[in-house]
């Protein structure tokens, strides 16, 4: 550390001060111009898309570009809702869900189990960098696994298992980073009384730590419930409301998609956004609320 | 003492699973890819050649690899100032106030906005303030696509950083504020060579994120197969183009599609694990 500027600084004392208020003004101004933009966003949804909601926004689904091109020239609110987009996107993150957590929170308590073995830390750097692989190749890997070989054609199943794969890191630090809080003593206590180790787990790992694993499990959530990249590879859409896993089924993001590629149901996208950052961004303030209370 | 060894069992096997998925990954990819390699073999990486025309394919990934560096590297230079600053406004100036935490959330909550509602008010609302700027005619290009990138991965930056500078020890600043020195002083010469490599770690790490980005990429850049010559041409993504050409992608095609992915996949994991490798030797 060079202390040498600070044993002998240059300049006469109010310089000196000068300088320390004009950084200190950049680094407010800059930092006021970096949180801009979720209030210009936040903003532009809402006026722009709370017109279009009401009740038959979430009870019927997309409407066709006739019925869209029809409204639009009488001048009216375009029919139809988004059902098909909420109930496909809940019905792929129910199933994702479903694979990710179980697997990654076993994984979680291995690596909690083994700490700084050798082992362990392959397998947590494997897991750090699966983090960072695109949504769009995970999109594509899904596409090569289930649609070319499994359903034979774009279906839900693919949908999950890209976000599954995605999951599954965050998953697994989230589990290991919560188990790493509980004390040792708990666990000890456990031991002592002779109970076996499955038992432990159960019974005192994963009770204790329960608040802190659905925070990292809603948080999940809410990553990959605005993916739209991987399902354009996978689930690709449907206009129907669709639960079987092997077929094409539709989500809210891949809806807003349609939406901007068709002019006449262009208006449908802020309503369509508005709902979607709406959901995502109450998970997120949920899962934090739940973390904030642990502390 | 024998459900002690099923449990145990049962972890490991858990552990394989995630070996098993990204050595099926890295397989399913090459091998996917191997068609257009065999075809053209390595000049695949360096030629700009983008031809569907049966009987005359001719497929390379030279100008999505030049538009992706060139989107994230312009994404990274607007992200840096502005996450520094941020990180030292949250972690070093107000911390603890609340105001400081209330910034600190609504840089989380940039952060989950969905990727395609950044596309979508990019090219509502960038995109025409770009024209009306008289920068470029359409508003597409390098630049909106880079610019909207930025917003993307100041967050990824600014909490990394933030973590970082928070992690400098008090004693080291009081030393230098019992000297007489002033909070910028204290800032230069104490706090960002100390927390220096951690804050680096945290652009790279950003750098990758912006490297992998998608949908808001797909519907700002203009999608023109071509190197970027300037910051307002138009040009494409390595992810962009998957996503716009897969629709109709077969036989040869799809096999280009699927190398340009292995390409993004070796480019993002290098670079992540760069990323991670800095903060494990800081921390």
């Amino acid at each position: 550390m060079n202390l040498n500027v600070i044993a002998n600084p240059t300049g006469n004392i109010k310089s000196r001060i000068r300088k320390d208020k004009i950084y200190l003004g950049i680094i407010i101004v800059l930092s006021l111009i970096t949180i801009s933009p979720i209030i210009l966003i936040i903003s532009k949804l809402i006026i722009k898309g709370i017109r279009q909601i009401n009740l038959s926004f979430f009870t019927e689904t997309a409407p066709d570009t006739l019925e869209a091109m029809t409204a639009l020239s009488n001048n009216e609110i375009i029919p139809g809702g988004i059902l098909n987009g909420i109930t496909g996107t809940i019905f792929m993150v129910l199933m994702a869900s479903l694979m990710a957590i179980p697997v990654g929170i076993l994984i979680g308590i291995f690596l909690y189990e083994k700490g700084e073995k050798r082992y362990a830390n392959i397998i947590r750097d494997i897991s750090d960098i699966m983090q960072g692989i695109p949504s769009i190749v995970l999109g594509l890997i899904a596409y090569l696994w289930i649609v070319k070989n499994i359903t034979n054609g774009f279906s839900a199943l693919a949908g999950s298992v890209s976000l599954a794969i995605m999951m599954l890191p965050l998953i697994i630090r989230s589990t290991e980073e919560t188990l790493k809080m509980i004390p040792q003593t708990i666990k000890e206590a456990g031991f002592a009384l002779g109970a076996p180790y499955h038992k432990i787990i159960l019974k005192v790992l994963i009770p204790s730590s329960l608040s802190g694993l659905i925070t990292g499990i809603l948080l999940a959530i809410s990553r990959i419930l605005g993916e739209t990249a991987p399902l354009m590879l996978t689930a690709l859409g449907s206009p129907v409301v669709n639960f079987y896993a092997d077929k094409p089924t539709s989500a809210v993001p891949l809806l807003i998609w349609e939406f901007y590629n068709d002019p006449n149901m262009v208006d449908l996208i802020w309503s369509s956004s508005l709902f979607l950052m709406g959901f995502v961004l109450t998970l997120n303030i949920i899962s934090k609320r739940i973390a904030a209370k642990r502390k | 003492m024998n459900s002690e060894k099923i449990t145990k069992g049962v972890l490991l096997v858990a552990s394989f699973l995630i070996l098993i998925i990204t050595c099926g990954m890295i397989l399913s990819l090459v091998s996917g890819s191997i068609p257009v390699f065999n075809e053209f073999g390595f000049k695949f990486i360096i030629s700009t050649a983008w031809n569907p025309t049966e009987d005359k394919e001719n497929y390379g990934a030279l100008p999505f690899i030049a538009g992706t560096v060139i989107t994230s590297l312009l994404a990274l230079i607007i992200c840096l100032p502005m996450a520094f600053s941020t990180s030292l406004f949250i972690g070093e100036y107000f911390r603890g106030k609340w105001y400081s935490k209330a910034l600190g959330t609504m840089v989380d909550l940039l952060a989950g906005i969905p990727s395609i509602v950044y596309g979508l008010w990019g090219f509502y609302v960038l995109r025409p303030f770009i024209v009306d700027l008289g920068l470029s005619s359409q508003g597409y290009g390098i630049f909106t696509s880079g610019l909207i990138l930025a917003i993307m991965i100041i967050p990824y930056a600014t909490s990394i950083s933030t973590e970082i500078i928070t992690m400098v020890p008090n004693d080291l600043k009081e030393a230098a504020y019992s000297l007489g020195a002033t909070r910028f002083e204290v800032i230069k010469s104490v706090v960002v060579p100390s927390a220096r490599s951690g804050i680096f770690a945290s652009y790279i790490l950003a750098f990758g994120r912006a490297l992998g980005e998608t949908m808001a990429v797909t519907m700002l850049i203009g999608n023109t197969n071509i190197i970027p010559t300037g910051l307002f041409d138009t040009g494409n993504t390595m992810a962009s183009v998957i996503a716009n050409q897969f629709g109709e992608a077969e036989g040869l095609k799809l096999s280009a599609l699927i190398a340009i992915g292995l390409l993004l996949f070796l480019i993002t994991g290098l670079i992540n694990a760069i990323g991670k490798f800095i903060i494990k030797k800081f921390a």
